[in-house]
Parts: C-alpha cells; structure tokens; sequence
C-alpha cells in the first residue's frame, strides 16, 4: 500500500487499524483526547498515544451518563468507549481542558472500565513561572504514575529521544502543511486533513516512515496543478472530523491553506528544544510558548491577533469558523476574534456543528455565497 | 430574590424570617457603596464567586459580583432579554447565561440595577468553572483593566503537594497584584482579622443551614438562596458576622417556637445545583403543596464547605487549600461522599437535581451521581432539565408534572 493509501484506510477506520496494528506489534495503547495530552511521555514509556475523535455512529449509551448540551466530541467519545469500540485501548489520559472533559474524566473512570486512568491537571494559566513550575511538577508526576503502571522506567534519555522523535514528526507536518499553502493543487482537497488524523492515531513510528515516504513522493508542481484557481481560506476552531467540507469548499472555489484548530496546526506548532538540562521542562516550555488553546490564558488578545497574523502570512482571503456545538471555550472567543478580523477587514463565516455538519445543499450555498465575498 | 411579599396571612405572617429586611438593608447599602466607589476614590473589583474575597477587603477594595448579579437579572425575570443581547453580539445562546446575562447588561445597562458598577480590576478564581476564566477575559478587554487569574487544579483524587505550592505561590502573587493596583502595601495584621472573621462568618453560615437538620426545618433551601448573598459577596467584614448571628438566633427561637417554614411538612428533600432563580416562588410553592421541605442543598453550603482547617496556619496558607477543594472542583465520586453525608445529616428521603443548561462542571456528571445515590443510597432523585436565569429554557408543564409524579412515588 502506498503511504497515501494507508494514511486515507487508517482514516477510514481508525480502530481497525489501532486493533491489528497492535496486534503485530503488541504495543500498549493509551487514549487521548487533547493537543494538552504530553504524547511524548507515552511514547518515552514504549506506549503508543491514540487521539479519541469521537464517534461517527450514533449516540445511545452514552445518554444515560451526559445531558444533551455536552459537546459531540465529549458524547462521542464517551460513546465508542462504552460500545466496545475502543477495546484495544490499555487506558486513557486526561489532561485538563475544559469544564466537558473535565467531568468526562470522572464518568469514563466510573464507567469505561479500561485497566489504566491518568488525570494530568496541567496549569490553566500559562504565562507565569509558577505555572511552568506546576507543569513540570505534573509532568513529572505523570511520568511516574505512567512508569509504576506500566512497569517500566522512564529515563531522562528514553524522554529526549521521543522528544527528538517527535521534533521531526511536527516538522514533516509542517513541510506537509507549507507544500499545501504553496500548491493547493497538489493534493486532494482533503488529503491533509486524513493525514493529520492519521498522525495523531497511528503508531508513531510507522507514521514517520510513511510521512517521509509520502513527502519524498511529491513532486513538486509536476503537472502546474498547484494553481488552482480558487480562493484561499483559513479554518480555525476546535476539532474538524469532516473531510466532505474541504471537497465542498473546493467546489465552492475556495482551498484550505492554513488552520488554527486543535486536529491541525497546533498539534504541530512549536518545536521542542533539544539542548537543555531537564527534558520535561523543555516539553512543559512548548506548552508555554505555543499559542493558546482557548481553554488556556496566556493573554487575552493573543488568539485575535495570531488569526490576524495567520491569514495575512498565509495570503488568504478569509475565515471559516468551524465550532461544535456547546463547546464553551471556542464559543467565548467567537465574538472577538471575529471583531479582530472585522477591523483588519478579512471577511469570516461562522459554522456550527452539531454532531454532522448542515446538510450539503445548505452547506453549498453559504459557502458559495462566502466564497463570492472573498478577495 | 425577594420572596416575600405583602399578604396578610396572619399563618404566612407568623412564618416570614424577620432577618429578611435587614438583610435587604446590608445589601442596598453595599451597592450604593459600590456604585458611588469612584466619587469616593475607592477601587472596585469584579470577582467570581468562589474567589479568594479577603485580600480585596483587607485592601480596602470593594468587591463585586457579577454572579450575584447574575442571580439578581434572573430573579427579576429580565434573563431571557439580557441574554438576547449578549446572543446579538455574538455569544452562543448555549453560553452560561450568568455570563450572557452580564455580558448582555454591561453594553445595554438595563438590568435591575442598571449595570454592574465598572471594575477597576478583575479576579478569576476558577474552582468552579472554566466559563470564568473566558468571561473575565471578555470583561478585561471590554473595560480594558488588569485581570487576575487563581488556578486551581480540579482534584480528581487528590490535592497534590505541587497543586498546593502552585496555589499558594499564586496567592502571593495576587497579593502583588493588588499592591500594585492599589498602590499601596498588603497589611498582614488586618488581612488575618479579615480572615478570622471570615472563618467566623463561614461557621455561622454552617449553623444556620444546620438549622435545618431539624424537624421541622425552620427555613428552607429557598431562604438559604436568599440568605447566601453575604457569605458571597462580604465575608471578612463585621456586618456579615453580626447578620448571621442575627440569623441563627431568629431560626433557633422558631426551632423552639415550633414554627416550620413548610405548614405540614411530611417530606424532606436535597435540592442539587443551582436555583431557577426566575422560578423560586412557584418551586417552593410547588413542593410546600405536597408537604415538602427542601432542607438543604449542595450549592449553598459549598460555601461552608470552604471552612478552612487551619491546623496552625496562616490564613493565607489555609486559603489555598480551602479554595481549590470546593464542591464543584472535585470529581463526582468526591461529590458523592459530601451528598451522602448531607443525606444523613438533613435525613432526607428524596433528592431533587437541577439539570441546569447554563453550568457544565455542575451539571455534567449528575446522572452518574444519581445513580450513585439511588444504588447505594436507595434514595429516589428527580432530575428537572431548566436553566439558573433563561427563562427560555424552562418548561412549566413539563416539571410540574415530573414533580407530582415524583411526589407520588415518595408517598406510596
Ligand atoms: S474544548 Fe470544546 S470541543 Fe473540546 S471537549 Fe471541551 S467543549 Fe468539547
Ligand atoms: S453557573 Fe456554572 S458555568 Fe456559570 S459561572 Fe457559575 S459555575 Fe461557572
């Protein structure tokens, strides 16, 4: 199978693929559901981090355990975890995030009935050295905890190995994302978006070898398909598990060529310093660093201004906000970073996804309609 | 708030706390201070309701609520409109709406006060939720003044030694903060005193619910909605220590008069989250019209729940812990064992949980707590699905039915 193959069966069926390939390799699996998770310290411990996205069946066991204005991600995810679809999950990880998992932590714990649990109540803050202090603190301790239940060590060395290991992961994905924003045309519309899945649910070590693999196989430009004529256009949001709203934007006459969502850039954004003392003090520092999630503070116009500074580097002409329903965090920042846009004159579009996208006529016609306004 | 009206019931007469209208006097005297701050050359800060309060009074800052303003616009019916404002500018309508509802008044000044008095700095404490954090980052770059933010860290299990140093270090660093704000040094000496009546005050507000585990009960959980406005906003200060005093002698001679606030009550229930602020008047009615007291409830003595123990520490140092272990900042498990003790303590033979849209950390989970309490518990809960102060999420047919069909189960 050529690495694009793989990458578009992986994101067919991530399951299947974390079941079998677990099976071959006999890796141990720890489940995830946030760019917070510290992967590198699962992959330090030979395990392998498997990012939750959800469900894409329908929601019924999860009801008797949350109300109905809780977000898709947080239902379906809770969802596959009680159906049985995740049975090859050895235990999950929950770093702090929001008020949703926050409390999804406790009822997975209850419920789910995995071997291993890990809370890692990573700072809120994060533009204080008290709270670097307290992310290494965590970190720390969540190193230990992850060792004694594994029973295994987690030496200094192994962590500075992952660390490198997943320096050049996020600079391939990087190299992926600047070919994109050079040639749209290059690739499928949603080609990107099933690579970026398959990079937080594939075991790391087979992604690498495919995304090298993948990224010496593009030829840059062969057949002038780069230019594709349409408009470019920013994504930013939480998660996006709906690869049918590149192809439509496409045909709406708009590419893709940058986000700010938490399955996108930011799960690649920052590089981990490899020439300090303390391994977990230069991963709680990309933490620091990175622009905000925002469930964190760092300061309160950050977001605004990097989405301005993200559109403006990225040549685009727009903004497509893409927010599941109830989630908090996202849904207090709309109204500001949409005014930041404003006033730098760059049009936006507001989506909201309930558990599916609107459906695709409807879909069609806004972003045609926003497509037209755009530069 | 207000619940009580004229009537001349000499039986409802005889029944009405009299603290009430000192009470109403303690908390128009707070606003008109708070609202004339500027003219008097004091500082006012905007702070949640979980938040370290006692360094505000130990500087001399007057501290307001946006919360208990919250409450407020429910009670007085205007959430639904409030809230409308806030979903026009932008805010999703599945947004808290203590924070819609301000966020609405603070551009349109309509509430019932007409508008907060403006903050010259905000303090976040995010015990009780993340909401917070982002409603004060909205409230910091619409009044543009310096925002503080006390982390946490929600206790899953347990309260860690490197939690504990991060909350103390900050509170150190809040400290600076006002300093700087204020422009003038922390007195330690008054910042203990603030404490001692803080803890004093605390103590009290527990012996007033306590009251309660009597049967029977001299108020309810409605007048505890009512009577909680001070532990909230002014604990720390001497007017807030002598109320409660006030209080508790008042609910002790009804104790001995005999007189209980539901006529006839036969049931006792635990009243979960939040009130439906809008609705207060009709609940209570509703519930005294099948003989039911609601005798406690988790959300009023969250704030008892946050007596320190002191065990030879300063209060500052007492204060970290205190803050980060409250009710809603502990896992569901930890949340059962504070509701089991509560059944015990109020004996209680039903539970009535407020499914409220607005408040996530609070409402999430509740299903699993239920089944907690029914299994292990075997006492029967009922879920009523509404909102703290959007009307609009509030069906009244619906849980009036729910409520008697929950009654007739408890009678059978
Ligand atoms: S941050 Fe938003 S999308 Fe993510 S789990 Fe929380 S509510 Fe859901
Ligand atoms: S009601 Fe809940 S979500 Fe809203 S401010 Fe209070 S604790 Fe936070």
């Amino acid at each position: 199978m050529n690495p694009l193959d793989r990458f578009k069966s992986v994101w067919n069926d991530p399951n299947d693929y974390a079941r079998k390939r677990k099976q071959q390799t006999g890796r141990k699996i720890l489940g995830y559901f946030c760019s917070y998770a510290p992967e590198e310290l699962i992959h330090a411990a030979g395990l392998w981090p498997f990012r939750l996205l959800g469900t894409k069946g329908e929601i019924r066991m999860a009801d008797t355990h949350l109300q109905s204005y809780c977000c898709s991600l947080v239902r379906g995810g809770l969802e596959a975890a009680l159906n049985g679809s995740l049975d090859f999950l050895d235990g999950a990880v929950f770093p702090h995030t929001c008020d949703s998992i926050q409390r999804l932590s406790d009822i997975w714990r209850l419920n789910a009935g995995f071997a291993h649990h890990f809370d890692a109540v990573l700072p809120v803050r994060l533009d204080t050295p008290s709270a670097r202090q307290y992310m290494i603190d965590v970190l720390n301790e969540f190193r230990q905890e992850l060792a004694d239940a594994f029973g295994t060590e987690i030496s200094d060395d192994a962590v500075w190995q992952a660390i490198g290991d997943y320096n050049r992961i996020r600079e391939k994905l990087s190299t992926l994302y600047e070919l994109r924003s050079r040639a749209p045309g290059l690739f499928d519309p949603s080609t990107v978006h099933r690579i970026m899945t398959a990079a937080m649910v594939m075991e790391r070590r087979e992604f690498s070898e495919q995304i090298t693999a993948f990224l010496e196989g593009v030829e840059p430009d062969a057949a002038g398909r780069s230019d594709t004529g349409r408009k470019r256009v920013v994504l930013s949001g939480g998660i996006c598990t709906h690869p049918d709203i590149y192809e439509l934007l496409a045909r709406a006459g708009a590419d893709v060529v940058w986000d700010d969502l938490c399955t996108g850039a930011r799960y690649f954004e920052g590089r981990i310093a490899e020439d300090g003392t303390d391994p977990l003090a230069a991963l709680a520092d990309r933490y620091m660093e990175r622009t905000v999630c925002p469930a964190k503070h760092q300061d309160i116009t950050v977001r605004g201004r990097a989405l301005v500074d993200m559109v403006r580097h990225q040549q685009a002409g727009g903004v497509i906000f893409l927010l599941l329903k109830f989630c908090d965090p996202h849904a207090f920042d709309y109204p500001y970073l949409k005014k930041f846009l404003d006033e730098a004159g760059i049009p936006s579009l507001l989506l909201e996804i309930e558990e599916q996208p609107p459906p695709e006529g409807q879909l069609m016609t806004r972003f045609e309609t926003f497509v037209d306004m755009l530069a | 708030m207000a619940e009580n009206e004229k009537k001349h019931d000499p039986e409802k007469e005889k029944r009405k706390i009299q603290a009430v209208s000192r009470m109403k006097e303690i908390m128009t005297d707070y606003y008109i201070e708070a609202k004339g701050a500027r003219e008097k050359g004091r500082k006012v800060a905007w702070i949640t309701s979980g938040g370290p309060v006692e360094p505000l009074i130990a500087m001399d800052v007057i501290p307001v609520y946006p919360e208990n303003h919250g409450a407020m616009i429910g009670a007085s019916k205007m959430g639904a409109q409030l809230c409308e404002q806030a979903e026009e500018m932008g805010y999703s309508r599945d947004l808290c709406s203590y924070a819609r509802a301000d966020i609405g008044d603070a551009v349109a000044k309509t509430g019932p006060i007409g508008g907060l008095p403006e903050p010259d700095m905000l303090v976040c404490c995010n015990n009780i939720c993340g909401t917070v954090l982002k409603w004060y980052e909205t409230a910091a770059r619409f009044f543009n003044v310096p925002l503080f933010i006390l982390d946490t860290p929600f206790i899953h299990r347990e309260f860690t030694d490197s939690a504990r140093k991060y909350v103390l270090a900050q509170i150190y660093e809040y400290i600076s903060f006002l300093e700087t704000h204020c422009g003038r040094k922390m007195d330690y000496e008054r910042m203990e005193e603030v404490g001692r009546l803080s803890v004093e005050a605390t103590q009290l507000w527990q012996s007033v619910l306590d009251t309660c585990a009597h049967k029977p009960a001299p108020m309810t959980a409605f007048d505890a909605f009512f009577h909680l406005a001070l532990i909230v906003t002014l604990r720390g200060t001497q007017v807030t220590v002598d109320y409660y005093r006030q209080l508790l002698d008042e609910l002790n001679d009804r104790i001995d008069r005999g007189i209980a606030m539901v006529p006839n009550e036969k049931y006792r229930l635990l009243w979960d989250n939040l009130p439906v602020w809008y609705r207060t008047r009709w609940l209570s009615d509703k519930f005294a019209g099948h003989d039911a007291a609601l005798v406690a409830d988790t959300y009023t003595s969250a704030w008892s729940g946050m007596l320190p123990e002191m065990n030879g520490q300063s209060f500052l140092e007492a204060m970290s812990e205190t803050y980060t272990k409250v009710y809603i900042n502990i896992s569901i498990d930890r949340m059962f064992d504070i509701v089991a003790g509560m059944i015990q303590k109020y004996d209680v033979d039903g539970m009535v949980m407020h499914s409220n849209r607005s408040c996530k950390p609070y409402s999430l989970g509740q299903y699993d707590l239920r089944q907690m309490i029914m299994d292990r518990l075997g006492v029967p809960t009922l879920i009523i699905e509404a909102d703290m102060v959007d009307e609009r999420n509030f069906s009244e047919s619906q849980i009036d039915t729910r409520i008697d069909a929950f009654m007739e189960t408890l009678k059978s």
